[in-house]
This record gives C-alpha cells, sequence and structure tokens, in this order.
C-alpha cells in the first residue's frame, strides 16, 4: 500500500539532489536545472498532501509554482545569455566581480 | 505487491535515477534530456495520486516548453562543457574563494546528503497515523477550473501579470545591445 509518507520520502529525496546539484555543478544551466528539480520535489509534495486532504486546491498551488518556474527559467536563461556574452563562460567563477 | 506499489516504485527509481544523472553529468544537454525523462516520471505519479491536471501540465509546461526553452539555450551558446577540476586548479591556481575550491565543494555534497538522511528520519519517525489517501478521486479538471477561476480569481490574473513582467525582462536582459547609449539609436 504506498501511502503518503511514501510521496513525503520521495520528494525529500528529489528536493536533496537538487540542493546537491547546486553544490556540486559549475556551470550556470546545470544550477538553474538544479533548482527546477527542487520545485518539482516540492509540486510533488503539494499533490500528495491535497490527495491526501482530498481537496483540489494541491493541484491549484502546482500551477501557480509551474507559472513563478516558468517566469524563472525565462528570466534566469536571459541572464545566463547575457553572462556568457560577457565573460564567454558559464563557470559561476568567472563571475567574482561583485565578491568581497 | 500491489500494481499501484509497483508502477510507485518504478516511476520514483525512474525519477530518482534521472535526476541524479542530471547533476552527474558534465554536458548540460544530456542533463536537460534526463531531466525531461525525469519529468515524465513525475507525471506518472500525479496520475497514481488522481490529479490528471497536474500529470498534463507537467507534460506540456515543464517538459514541452520551459525544458525546452533550457534545450534551445543550451544550443545557442553552443553547450560549453564543465571544465575538471584540474582544469581549475591550473587555471585559477589560489585565485579562487576558498568555499569554491573542490574540497569544500564535496562538503557541500556532503551535506546534501545529510539532508536527506534528515528529512527521511523525520517522515519515517513520526508515523503515527497510517498516511493512507482516503478513497474516491479528488480535483477532476472541471472542479480545478471553478475554483481556479473562483477562489483563486484574483492570484490567477496577478499571475498573467507575473507572466508579462518575466517576457519583457526576459527580452530586456537579452537584447543584443548595439550601442552603449538608448540615445544613439531612435
Amino acid at each position: 500500500m504506498v501511502t503518503l509518507n511514501h510521496y513525503l520520502v520521495l520528494s525529500a529525496i528529489l528536493f536533496s539532489i537538487g540542493t546537491a546539484g547546486v553544490f556540486v555543478r559549475r556551470n550556470l544551466i546545470t544550477i538553474l536545472l538544479s533548482i527546477e528539480i527542487m520545485l518539482n520535489a516540492v509540486n510533488l509534495s503539494f499533490v500528495a498532501f491535497g490527495r491526501a486532504l482530498g481537496a483540489a486546491d494541491g493541484q491549484i498551488i502546482v500551477f501557480f509554482v509551474m507559472t513563478v518556474a516558468a517566469a524563472e527559467a525565462a528570466v534566469g536563461l536571459a541572464i545566463v545569455i547575457c553572462l556568457f556574452r560577457l565573460r564567454e563562460s558559464l563557470n559561476p567563477e568567472s563571475f567574482v566581480s561583485l565578491r568581497w | 505487491m500491489s500494481s499501484e506499489a509497483t508502477l510507485f516504485y518504478a516511476f520514483a527509481a525512474i525519477a530518482v535515477l534521472s535526476s541524479l544523472l542530471v547533476i552527474g553529468q558534465r554536458n548540460p544537454i544530456y542533463s536537460v534530456l534526463l531531466l525531461i525523462a525525469s519529468f515524465g516520471a513525475l507525471s506518472g505519479l500525479y496520475l497514481l495520486l488522481d490529479a490528471p491536471f497536474a500529470a498534463v501540465i507537467q507534460i506540456i509546461v515543464y517538459a514541452g516548453a520551459i525544458m525546452v526553452l533550457f534545450l534551445f539555450v543550451v544550443m545557442l551558446l553552443n553547450a560549453p562543457r564543465e571544465e575538471t577540476d584540474e582544469d581549475l586548479d591550473r587555471e585559477a591556481h589560489g585565485e579562487t574563494h576558498p568555499l569554491l575550491r573542490p574540497g569544500p565543494m564535496r562538503l557541500g555534497a556532503a551535506l546534501a546528503v545529510g539532508l536527506i538522511v534528515e528529512l527521511v528520519w523525520a517522515l519515517t519517525k513520526g508515523g503515527g497515523e497510517s498516511g493512507q489517501f482516503p478513497a474516491g478521486a479528488v480535483g477532476s479538471v472541471g472542479a480545478i477550473g471553478r475554483s481556479l477561476f473562483s477562489d483563486y480569481a484574483f492570484a490567477f490574473e496577478v499571475t498573467s501579470v507575473l507572466i508579462l513582467v518575466a517576457m519583457v525582462g526576459a527580452v530586456v536582459l537579452a537584447r543584443r545591445e548595439a550601442s552603449p547609449g538608448p540615445s544613439e539609436h531612435p
């Protein structure tokens, strides 16, 4: 029998994979992809909670999260294109001008 | 084992494995394609949760639109491969921030593993309730639409403003500046 806990544990694992991706990758696009993994992990727990509560609101929140993710991806990728034009690199260590 | 459990474990395995491969790749194109596989598995999980609306927009919006945008940018930038640790050591020896050297970045990965362990421990420990799902389907597409345009109508409209702002922002950011001043080209 698959219970709510199964989905929550899966969501936690996916979220941690996304967190690890942000830490270990040195490519701006892969870091954005890791953020998408984290957003999807949270979406999964929203849908599972909505199913457990017997309400449709979980899926509505997922709809809004996806909208924000689309906006984030569009703006984030535009920034990546700008940075790549500036330095010909996607390595975050190339962009250290603002670093103290 | 029931067929529902079999499907759950199959989809969960696909999602976790492809997500792991996403962050294990050095080539961003493979990462994007593997992430699409992961989203397909998540869509199957939404179907198991009686959430057809979420499953369909997961495929159409995420795998269809957002990931294609990522793929487009990866190919536009000619997919530069990530530098290896050796390249970085040779290239910027002593100049990199201490927290960005390979050793401390492994520490970040270790912290993420710690996060998995903690979350799974916390979720499996407090198993007081059975956590079983109630019977009966919830959230048909019609019910979602009715709720979206009545209870959540304001948030829905604000969402359209958000999309507009993101669109204008992306265009402004990614526009190629022909000349330093905007007054130069009327």
